[in-house]
């Protein structure tokens, strides 16, 4: 249970990092301040307290203690290991040479912002010298193929779509044997939202992932997903192995704790974050931004460096 | 999953609740989404009501917690007037639902309250396909979308339909906007403009704004609710996506401080997928999984 302090975490981080000398009393303090910054920033309860059991002893043993600055050793620790925990660098998409043809494949929720995220990607790599298509696969959601193609006509990346198809397995594969005649070498496959519950869906997910094996097969997930996102991440992992991740929405003020469950949940790289609704607003995640941002620490980092 | 009470029940040790099994409960209500402060004054109340009315068994424990919640979660009655000029706006952060539940009301409105002068507005002209997307839900609905190019002024737009409607003398009309994020000033100056705009023009109207929430949203849910109610006013909220395994805990702090009551949960993409929001049924779920 909380003691409830009226001060924010940065508060108790600022007296603590003041002191010569620590006492129990008062890491115990800065420990429930640290589980409730945690909690209210969204990160899973379980994970919370596997985040802090596996913190608390390094950072409140005798090194620290008999440091001259206990405080901002203490929350030094705390804070790499929570950079450590979100996967200390960051990580490109593992794509083939160009010459072979490389696919990716997005999934996830409803509306967590899967097409916006294709064509973000696909700038992305165009960019970077590759010819993508984009793959219209989601029959589901009404209009879903328009947007796609206006989002592909905006950013000149061609689209793949079949209107008469009912089966995205179906329109998959026709776009690869679409692919290889074109001069095209990265598929990326933009799929329907599906609730992790959804049997059906789920099943017919794993069949496409199959079919495809993917290069890359991201989870598009709302950086605002509250505890649910580590039932959500267990099960699309479950379903189609996930080898990355990317979190939109971040230009929100959320503070973004679901990074932090994905990632001790499926041990899968958080590669891209989303950052608006434009095509060019894709940053690399960068884990000691995040750490402070789920912290809500801010300049907090800076005075401890300076220990 | 087995949810709160079987988890409760697997705790009961003797006769007594101990610290665990107030932490466990306490963890539990975090799991829902319900926010540590929140759940923190929950299960304090509750324990303060257990011993005070000396409850001792499993099920007692229940009726404690939820008549607890009940008296924080507010529920609202939606009703429409037979006739006249009814607009409802549609409000809230990127995808959460808004324009799927603005299909799904007006084919709940027509089949419950009767009323055949429904039309849609596509006050959304900025996100790619968004426009189509409502046109798509006009034709399987068969009613009529007033719409213009993308790009086009939201508020223009919503006030055409407005006048369409009058013109014919009175009509319910269900305005799409855009998803925006509570943090962007120039969207909201926006929406307030959408909303001056429709108090201005159209003043005999029955106007009501709601926000669209995705139940798997966690505590951000309520920094929306919060600045959505400062820019535009809120009549209601609607709970979209509770048909995944999120229990949209997040309702019960909005509620309970803005006081903002909820309308309907979304169950699905299908248009029948809405209904009136019941708290005995949300409160079960919440507790019982
Ligand atoms: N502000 C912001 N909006 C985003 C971001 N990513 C996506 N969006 C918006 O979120 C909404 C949903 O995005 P989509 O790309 O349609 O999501 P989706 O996962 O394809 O949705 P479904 O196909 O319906 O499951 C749209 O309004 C997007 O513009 C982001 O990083 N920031
Ligand atoms: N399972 C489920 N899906 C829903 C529900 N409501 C909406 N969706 C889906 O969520 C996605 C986003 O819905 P939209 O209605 O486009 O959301 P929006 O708020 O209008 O999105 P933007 O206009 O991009 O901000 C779509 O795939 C919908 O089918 C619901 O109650 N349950
Ligand atoms: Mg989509
Ligand atoms: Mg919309």
């Amino acid at each position: 249970m909380f003691d409830r302090i009226s001060a924010t975490f940065q508060d108790i981080v600022r007296s603590i990092t003041g002191k010569a000398t620590i006492s129990p009393k008062n890491i115990e303090e800065a420990v429930e301040q640290i589980k409730y910054a945690l909690l209210e920033a969204d990160v899973h309860v379980r994970v919370v307290r596997r985040f802090v059991n596996q913190t608390i002893q390094e950072a409140t043993g005798e090194r620290v203690l008999k440091s001259v600055t206990p405080g901002q050793q203490f929350v030094k620790i705390l804070y790499d290991k929570l950079v450590s925990f979100l996967g200390d660098e960051r990580q490109d998409l593992t794509l083939k040479g160009p010459d072979t043809l490389s696919i990716i494949l997005l999934a996830g929720l409803q509306g967590s912002g899967k097409t916006t995220t294709a064509a973000k990607l696909a700038l992305h790599l165009k960019k970077k010298g590759r010819r993508p298509l984009l793959v219209a696969a989601d029959l589901a959601r009404p209009a879903a193929i328009d947007q796609l193609e206006t989002l592909g006509a905006s950013i000149d990346v061609p689209v793949y779509t079949d209107r008469s198809q009912k089966d995205p397995r179906a329109v998959v594969k026709r776009a690869l044997s679409h692919a290889k005649r074109q001069a095209v070498d990265t598929l990326i496959v933009d799929t329907a939202g599906r609730h992790q519950v959804d049997r059906e869906l789920m099943d017919e997910l794993s069949r496409l992932v199959r079919d495809l094996s993917p290069d890359e097969a991201l989870l598009v997930a709302d950086a605002m997903t509250g505890q649910t996102a580590v039932d959500v991440a267990k099960a699309f992992n479950e379903a189609v192995g996930i080898t990355g991740v990317v979190l939109t929405k971040f230009d929100s003020d959320t503070r973004g704790g679901a990074a932090l469950s994905i990632r001790t949940i499926t041990g899968a790289p958080i590669k891209f974050i989303g950052v608006g609704e434009k095509v060019d607003d894709l940053e690399p995640f960068y884990p000691d931004r995040i750490a402070s941002r789920i912290l809500g620490m801010g300049d907090v980092v800076t005075l401890v460096e300076k220990a | 999953m087995a949810w709160l009470m079987d988890r409760l029940r697997s705790l009961w040790g003797g006769a007594r609740f101990d610290e665990a099994f107030w932490e466990e409960f306490e963890d539990l209500l975090i799991e829902a989404d319900l926010g540590a402060e929140t759940a923190f004054e929950v299960v304090e109340e509750v324990q303060r009501r257990v011993k005070k009315e000396g409850v001792v068994d499993v099920e007692g424990v229940r009726e404690v917690i939820k008549d607890v919640l009940r008296r924080y979660v507010r529920a609202g009655g939606f009703s429409l007037p037979d006739s006249g000029t009814v607009v409802l706006l549609f409000v809230g952060v990127n995808g959460v639902g808004k324009t799927t539940t603005i299909a799904k009301c007006a084919h709940f409105i027509r089949s419950t309250w009767g009323r055949d002068d429904v039309v849609l507005a596509a006050g959304d002209t900025f996100r790619a396909g968004a426009i189509d997307q409502l046109r798509v839900w006009g034709e399987r609905l068969g009613v009529r979308v007033v719409a213009q190019q993308p790009g086009a002024d939201p508020a223009a737009v919503i006030f055409d339909a407005i006048q369409s409607v009058e013109r014919r003398g009175g009509g319910v009309v269900l305005a799409d906007t855009a998803g925006r994020f509570h943090n962007r000033a120039s969207l909201m100056d926006e929406l307030a403009k959408v909303d001056r705009v429709i108090r201005t023009k159209a003043v005999h109207a029955d106007y009501r704004r709601l926000l669209v929430i995705d139940a798997s949203t966690g505590q951000n849910a309520f920094r929306q609710a919060e600045v959505f109610q400062e820019t535009v006013g809120l009549d209601g909220l609607v709970l979209a996506k509770y048909d995944g395994a999120a229990k949209g805990g997040v309702l019960v702090p909005i509620s309970r401080r803005l006081e903002i009551p909820a309308l309907f949960v979304g169950t699905g993409e299908g248009l029948e997928d809405l209904r009136p929001f019941d708290v005995e049924e949300y409160l079960s779920r919440l507790v019982e999984g």
